[in-house]
Parts: C-alpha cells; structure tokens; sequence
C-alpha cells in the first residue's frame, strides 16, 4: 500500500505539474490571438503550425538551436571525457576533491555566473585587456555578442551535467580491461575505441542528453552573450510570449519544441531496448 | 636454447617503494612456473613487467633471446590471464577469444577456425553467443584463458588464476591448466599466494619477500628443505627450536636448544660455524607420537603432555607441550579405523623425529 503510494507520488506530480501544464499549452496553441484576458479566443484552429511552417525565419531559428546545441554537446563531450577519465582513475582522496570542483559552480547563481563571463569577454573585460597588455593584440577583440561567446557560455554552464554521467560509467569501468585489450594486441589508442568507448556509452548518451536538451531551449545564454544574429528558439519564443503578446503563435513554438526534442529520445530508447533484447 | 626467460638485475622503484629488488631469474621453456609469496611481495610488480605493463626501473628482461625491457604489451609475444579474468563485457564468447588475432589482422577465416579449436579446448562451445554476464565464474575463466592462448604466446602469464573459483571447481580447473600447458608447451608463469595452488600446478616455485626471491626451487624441494625461516613458514607449518650450533659432523649439525632441553641433529647448508645461533625446523608430519618412549636411539627424543587435538577424518591434530614449555605441533595419519581416541587431553607422551627429518634454518 505505501509502496505504491510512494511510487504514484511522483508520477500524480507529473501528471499535475507537467501533463495539466502541457495540456493548457497545447489547447492555446490552437487558439487565436485576440485583445482582452485571457489574450487568446476559445476557437481552434492549426492556423499557427501553419503560420510556423510558411515562415522561413521559424525553420531557421529551430535548425540553428539544433545546431547550436548539437555543437555546444560535442564541445562538452571533447572537454568533459578527458576530464572525467582524469577524475575517474585518479586516487580517491583526489577523486572526491575533483568532483567537488566540478559541483562548486552550483554554489553561485547560474544568472551571476553567466554575467560574469560578461565581464571577462567585453570589449575592454579582462580577456582582451590582458591580450593587449601581452601585445597579442593592439585593439579589443569582439567576444561579446558572437556565437563563439554563446559556446562559451553553453559549455560553461552544461560542462558538469556531461561530465557526472561520464565520471559514473568511467569510474565502473574495471582497468584490467584496457590492459587485457593492450595485452591482446591493441595500441593504446586502439584500446581506447574497443574497449573504453563502448563501455563508457550509457555515460555518454545521458550526458549528452543532458547537455542537448536544455541547451536547445536555452534562453539566458544567447540572450545575454549572444548578437543579434544569434537567435535561438527560446529567445523567439520569449519574444511572442512578452514582446508580441502573441500567446497562441508561442505556445506553438513551445509545442513544435517539445516534439523536437521528444521524438530523438524517443528513437534513442528503442534503439536501446532492441540492444538489451540483442544481448540476452 | 635452454634460458627461456632471463631476467637480470631487475628493480621496481613506485616513488620511495622498492617493489622488486634486483631480481635475477631463468625460467626455461615449457615450465610452469609459479611465483609464491603474500600481498605486496613484489609478485604481481613482477608479472606485470612480464606482461610489459610496467617498465623496470633498472635490470633488463629478456624472452626467447630478444630484449622487451622496453617493448609496449602489444609487441610482447606473451599473453596475460587477469586476476579479475578481464573478459570484455560487451563482446560475445566468440569475439573475446578472437579478439587477438582481429588486432593481428589475421584473415577472417583462420580467426573463425582457430577460434572453433579453443572453444573446443576449453569446452565452450555450446555458449559461444553468450555475453559474459551470463556466463558462471568458472566459464569466464576460460573466456579469458582461451583468449590469452589464441595468440600462441611464447609465455602465458596467469595472475591468481584460480583464486576467485570456490574449492571444487578450483581442484578440478588445477589439472585442466596443467594438461593444457602439457598439450600446448607454452610456457607457464603464475602469480598465487596460495602454496597449495603453487604445489600441485608448478615444476618450479619462486617464493617471494619484500621484494625478493628467499628461494627457488622444486615444490618437494622448497617444502623439504627450505633455506630459511620465511619459507619454511610460509609452506605449510612448521615448529622450530631456537639453538646454539654446537658441532658439524658427517651426520648433519648438532645444535643445543635450551627449547627442546637437549641436543639435536639436523640436516642443512654447511655454511654455519660453531657458536652461531640458528634453528631446527621440523614439519609437524614428520614427528610420531607414542605412549612409550621409542627405541631407535639415533632419533631426537622428546617428553611432552597433550596440550589439545583435533580429529581431522584422515588425520589428527596434537599439541604436544614440552617441559619447557614450548607446543609442538603434530600431525598423523588415522590408518587404523576406530572411534575411541588413541590419546586424550594431558596424557604423557614421547614425541621422535629421525634427523634426516630436521633442517637448520637461518634467518
């Protein structure tokens, strides 16, 4: 009885606080915009998927997050696997000193953290006045309001959440194995791709995961450290909501997103459980 | 060629740790050679070199006449068995054992029919598509045999083989690595720190201390006649008498131990002088008990009480406690079939040994 209590817990939490929610979004997306409160009519109509397909600048907007997030999760990837193998194969004394550097961020506002990297990367911030102290540079460089500052930024802020996943499937991971693989013939880098990679791949596809998808919705970062040219779907969509007060063509936006992101996990745990039922 | 494996010289230094100090060793081809000793003896340090997974910190090793000192593990014609098997989790049976050759580009079908033979030698056949986790202990042990075997190495190394494998399927596993180093000629070199293991597997053993070899030998040779204390007590039990060398004579060393309250007769290197403090090692097997004082007046004769004994099935436990003190441990054989006990707790007893049975130790 209490078992199944503490079970349904969650999923009545869901059910309230992210299907209801979702439900509301879904019924407004179909809706249109009108004067008054709330600011939408009680009709429904498809008319704002259609506006959102024959807009050349929404497809854009989505392609580019996808592709900025895609980017922002390999970045992650390239920096955080060495970092977790360090972590995980370092004595365990040093280990827990290393995974607690990588939580510390987490101790500031993510808010404070990000506008910090706006004082390091402006005109005259600390990055480029330190070039030009060093003569690299005779004149600031443009960090600030690029793409190159919305990497920064994603990668930054998204680092730990690609590096936990990894730590945790690198650090079961039993040493022997890369030994016996070199043992066998392979070079070390060999052993790596045989061995290391597929096992640490429940690590890496989380992480990923973990990275991707809150990036593609990311509102803060380029909206802050990224030009004009930078869009990126949650800005769009905070724009419709706020700036246009276009509720109906937002919660669209909101829709497709969902559907973005839900269909390649959806891929992603077929394609996993097809694997499971290869392996028994 | 008859030096196989030559190691000379060689050291391992981990920071201010001296894992294995200046170690010289030839193992000859087609031995099973077991290196003996307890945890942080410098055994696995020295296997691991072997492999090529660590790196000498002086001394050269060399295989087969070329020197690896320096070669990476996959240059080495030699193949490891891991302690922990190391089978690759997410490979079949079959893709583990062929995992070798695949990374020696051996043509794909050499790799299948030489991966048929080894699944035939090691009795896999039947489990071939089987991933690890559904294999039992002893069959992963034999994942990881066949695939270090594939390769035909010059040199198998095997860490601790059967160490994870309960007492039934360890015996039974014993004899089959024997038969396959028979069939294969492919010489042997384990790691244990269980003597049985290392008694019954190996032509030669390596008992290891601190870094170094105490002795190396026969089985029969290192548990007979064991050069020092360490070994003696490190293979099987063994009681000993603190003694003062008080002749050399043709019949072995005479040595007075105030322990046993007389002077005794025994067998050992001729390199200890009159005077030297030494002591006299005798297996608890090698010593009878009786209710009557023996006659063979060569024999060590001693007087003693039973301190306590254990009924073991083929064979019984004493404790013999001497005037002086000292328990003497002894055991024999049940031949006769009985169930009253031939001795009981605090009956007088003569304890004898023949001195051919008794080896000076040093230390």
């Amino acid at each position: 009885m209490w078992k199944k209590a503490i079970i349904a817990a969650p999923y009545l939490w869901l059910l309230l606080f992210f299907l209801t929610p979702f439900a509301i979004v879904l019924k407004i997306s179909l809706a249109d915009p009108v004067f008054g409160l709330p600011p939408y009519s009680q009709s429904a109509s498809l008319d704002n998927f259609a506006f959102l397909f024959s807009d050349k600048l929404y497809a854009l907007t989505y392609l580019r997050s996808v592709f900025m997030a895609a980017c922002a999760t390999i970045l992650c990837l390239a920096v955080g696997f060495p970092m977790a193998y360090g972590i995980a194969r370092s004595k365990s004394g040093t280990r827990n000193l290393l995974l607690l550097l990588i939580i510390l961020p987490f101790w500031i506002s993510f808010l404070l953290r990000v506008y910090a990297w706006m004082g390091l990367m402006n005109s005259y911030g600390t990055i480029n006045t330190l070039l030009m102290w060093l003569g690299i540079t005779d004149q600031p460089i443009q960090l600030m309001y690029t793409d190159f500052a919305v990497f920064v930024g994603l990668v930054y802020s998204y680092l730990p959440f690609m590096i936990l996943p990894l730590y945790a499937s690198l650090e079961r991971m039993d040493h022997d194995l890369v030994e016996a693989a070199q043992d066998l013939g392979a070079s070390r880098a060999r052993a790596f791709w045989d061995v290391t990679w597929p096992l640490a791949r429940p690590g890496v596809i989380a992480g990923c995961l973990l990275v991707f998808i809150p990036a593609i919705g990311e509102y803060v970062i380029p909206y802050l450290l990224g030009g004009p040219e930078s869009l990126m779907i949650g800005r769009v969509l905070f724009d419709e909501f706020f700036a246009n007060r276009d509720w109906p063509l937002a919660s669209a936006v909101a829709v497709i997103l969902l559907l973005l992101l839900v269909v390649p996990i959806a891929l992603l745990q077929r394609y996993q459980a097809r694997e499971q039922e290869s392996a028994t | 060629m008859k030096d196989f494996i030559r190691l000379r010289g060689v050291s391992k230094k981990f920071g201010d740790f001296l894992a294995v100090d200046n170690v010289d060793l030839t193992i000859e081809r087609g031995e099973l050679f077991s290196i003996l000793g307890g945890s942080g003896c410098g055994k696995t340090t020295l296997l691991r070199m072997l492999a090529g997974f660590e790196t000498p910190t002086s001394g050269t090793i060399e295989i087969d006449g070329v020197d690896v000192t320096q070669q990476p593990p996959y240059e080495r014609h030699v193949n490891m068995m891991f302690q922990s098997y190391a089978v690759f989790p997410h490979m079949s049976v079959e893709r583990n054992i062929g995992y070798g050759l695949r990374k020696e580009k051996t043509p794909r079908a050499e790799i299948s029919k030489r991966v048929d033979d080894m699944l035939e030698l090691v009795q896999l056949d039947e489990l071939r598509s089987r991933k690890p986790d559904q294999l039992s202990g002893g069959q992963r042990q034999r994942v990881a045999l066949a695939r270090a075997l594939i390769k035909r190495p010059k040199v198998l190394l095997l860490d601790e083989p059967l160490a994870a494998l309960d007492k039934k399927l360890r015996e039974r596993t014993q004899f089959e690595l024997m038969n396959i180093q028979d069939e294969l000629g492919i010489t042997f070199v384990v790691v244990t720190h269980d003597q049985e293991e290392a008694m019954t597997l190996s032509s030669r053993i390596a008992v290891m201390d601190q870094g170094r070899f105490q002795q190396v030998g026969a089985p029969k040779e290192i548990y007979e006649f064991p050069t020092n204390r360490f070994v003696a007590e490190f293979i099987g039990t063994i009681n000993t008498f603190k003694g003062r060398v008080a002749a050399k004579t043709d019949g072995g060393i005479k040595v007075f131990s105030t322990e046993a309250g007389i002077t005794l007769t025994a067998l050992g290197k001729q390199l200890v002088e009159e005077g030297q403090e030494v002591e006299i090692a005798v297996r608890p097997e090698k010593i009878f008990v009786s209710k009557e004082k023996p006659k063979n007046g060569e024999d060590a004769c001693l007087q003693g009480v039973v301190d306590d004994l254990g009924y073991l099935g083929n064979r019984s436990l004493y404790r013999i406690r001497l005037e002086s003190g000292k328990i003497i441990q002894v055991s024999s054989q049940n031949r006769r079939r009985s169930v009253t006990r031939f001795l009981e707790w605090e009956d007088k007893v003569w304890i004898s040994w023949r001195p051919r049975s008794a080896q000076v130790l040093l230390d």
